[in-house]
């Protein structure tokens, strides 16, 4: 194949690109599925949810999506909160995590996905915002705003969280429970309401990474179905609920990814999410920084 | 009851079903009908693996769909009866299954299920980009009027092999549970750990599961291109086969044969009525609702009210 390197630089920087915003779609399930051992597979739900929020509030409003969704984050965080206190209730205490904890979050999948169909119809929407529309050029190279400044709000999202889990005392606890939750009750801390905190958070992400991911690419309900596939190969391969990992994860993937559509065309493109978790599972499923 | 008595039983029962079904005499009577004894199989199919040894499998859209394209092939290529055309789409479909659960279902249970949903977005992205069976425009099979040597119309005789398939799915299910097999399954469920000790051969029991759900889930597939007539990779890979095959045994009770069949037949119907009299898009709404509903509030189902 004749190879055009400006194409393969750009397809290279916006994968790169493309991936950190990756990593924000991936965070809350590094922390519910990666530290918590919860297979929240209705993130990518409420994922969609934070962008249609971000959609209302510009569309009517005139508000800026990533500043409307970080306003949001307590209501996610409460939703969450919510959520993981049904969970633990009727599943965690139960024992029976494995096969009714999942239909239950298939069927918040669904119900959500129903819910945002009948609301909105099945007609794509997107988002205004002074940063969609320019471009830097470095030379050959093209960097769209679009994508860097989803990429810029991503990696500090990571980061704030990283520096929250390791320095204050409810982050290490969250740790803790990730590591051993009976050793926590025995240092009299109720692993219950420091998971209830974590998963919190985890949804709480997801309104941010919503409001990015309306502005990379116009959505409608079910487009959250092609990032489950996605966000659970980064986060395996990540090395599960380490955030460097998980970053460097989803870069991978988001440089894979588009290579594949620049010089296969954008059709393959899901299928290598896919494809990737299926053999990370089969041949290293403790992830590419875990030890096998 | 023995087995043989049991599937005796069960082809009364069937045949009682398709005699009603003359009685009323009415077009729409088979369409319903049809929708709704393919859920009866894809329930009790889904339940082999899901309930008799607790491992999710998200993937059902792509096993149907796996049944519906090769008989799309099939109709391309042959004129072989349908009846054929089940049985290839059911070991296609069926070998899908082992060749998934062999990479996965080593691994905890919930990257078994994870693999699942990839594996069906992977196996719609294969059709899509594959033109001989239509590609993303689809497919068109045309259904012939009549079924010349039975002297019946084509929609009684997809609803009469359906019949067929659901006898066969609830027998094999039912057997599966009073036997060695099946005790090995439910050994699994309960401590696959102390099972594996015990000498129990877990992996195999497993792919075992998942080949004959696999292989029924495509064999209730196979007759959808007909029954359709019109097959594009987004309405075959439809999530709402998962979501209603998930719930449907999970309402009704995973423990028993008979828990897929009642909420088989308790969601098929309901939504076939809301389809028509409130919109497709609220029933789906309802059969998500009631799922967490009853998983959250009665997590052994309607069979659990009235077995202790």
């Amino acid at each position: 194949m004749d190879i055009s390197f400006d194409l393969l630089g750009n397809a290279l920087v916006s994968g790169l690109l493309l991936g950190g915003f990756y990593a924000s779609v991936t965070i809350g399930i590094s922390i519910s599925f990666g530290m918590l051992d919860i297979v929240n597979i209705a993130h990518p739900a409420f994922i969609l949810l934070g962008s249609y929020i971000a959609y209302i509030m510009n569309s009517n409003y005139g508000f800026d999506p990533i500043l409307v969704s970080i306003v949001a984050t307590p209501a996610f965080y409460f939703l969450g909160v919510a959520i993981y206190h049904v969970y633990d209730v009727s599943f965690e205490r139960r024992g029976d995590t494995a096969l009714r904890g999942l239909a239950f979050f298939f069927g918040l999948l669904f119900i959500t996905e129903v819910s945002l169909t009948l609301i909105f119809g099945v007609d794509y929407r997107l988002v205004d915002a002074i940063y969609i529309g320019p471009t830097l050029h470095f030379g050959v190279i093209d960097l769209p705003l679009r994508l860097l400044v989803p990429a810029l709000v991503s990696v500090a999202m990571m980061g704030i969280l990283q520096l929250y889990l390791s320095r204050t005392f409810i982050g290490r606890a969250v740790q803790a429970v990730a590591q051993d939750p009976l050793a926590l009750r025995l240092m009299a801390a109720d692993p219950s309401r420091i998971k209830r905190i974590a998963f919190g958070l985890s949804i709480a992400t997801a309104s941010v990474a919503g409001a990015i991911l309306i502005i990379i690419q116009p959505i409608e309900p079910s487009v959250g179905r092609d990032y489950i596939g996605r966000i659970f190969a980064i986060c395996v391969l990540g090395g599960m609920g380490s955030f460097a990992g998980t970053l460097v994860a989803a870069i991978i993937l988001g440089v894979m990814e588009n290579l594949t559509a620049t010089f296969f065309g954008p059709s393959w493109a899901p299928a290598v999410a896919f494809g990737f978790l299926l053999l990370t599972l089969a041949f290293r499923p403790s992830g590419i920084f875990g030890r096998a | 009851m023995k087995n043989s008595i049991f599937v005796l039983w069960l082809i009364v029962a069937a045949l009682l079903t398709f005699v009603a079904a003359r009685l009323i005499d009415n077009a729409y009577f088979y369409f319903a009908g049809y929708v709704v004894l393919q859920y009866i199989a894809l329930a009790t199919a889904w339940n082999i693996l899901g309930g008799y040894t607790g491992y999710v499998n998200f993937g059902i859209p792509a096993f149907i769909a796996l049944g519906a394209y090769s008989t799309v092939v099939l109709h391309k290529l042959t004129s072989l009866p349908l009846i054929v055309m089940m049985l290839v789409g059911g070991i296609v479909s069926g070998l899908v299954g082992v060749g998934t659960g062999y990479l996965t279902l080593r691994l905890r249970g919930t990257f078994f299920s994870i693999a699942t949903l990839a594996m069906a977005v992977v196996m719609q992205t294969l059709v899509t980009n594959w033109a001989f069976v239509g590609g993303s425009r689809g497919a068109y099979i045309i259904r012939p009027a009549t079924v010349q040597y039975l002297g019946i119309d084509y929609i009684q005789y997809l609803f009469l092999m359906m019949l067929g398939l659901c006898v066969l799915t609830v027998g094999v299910a039912r057997a599966i549970e009073k036997s060695r097999l099946g005790y090995g399954f439910a050994t699994i469920r309960d401590d696959e750990l102390a099972a594996e000790a015990s000498g129990v051969p877990t992996l195999r029991l497993k792919l075992i599961a998942t080949g004959l759900s696999g292989g029924f889930m495509g064999m209730a597939g196979a007759p959808l291109p007909y029954y359709v007539t019109y097959l594009d990779p987004a309405s075959a890979f439809s999530l709402s086969y998962a979501v209603n095959t998930i719930a449907m045994p999970l309402i009704g009770g995973t423990s028993s044969w008979l828990g897929p069949i009642l909420g088989a037949i308790l969601l098929g119907t309901l939504q076939q009525v809301a389809t028509v009299t409130i919109s497709s898009a609220l029933s789906l709404l309802i059969v998500g609702v009631m799922l967490v509903v009853f998983v959250v509030a009665a997590p052994k189902g309607i069979i659990g009210w009235f077995w202790k």
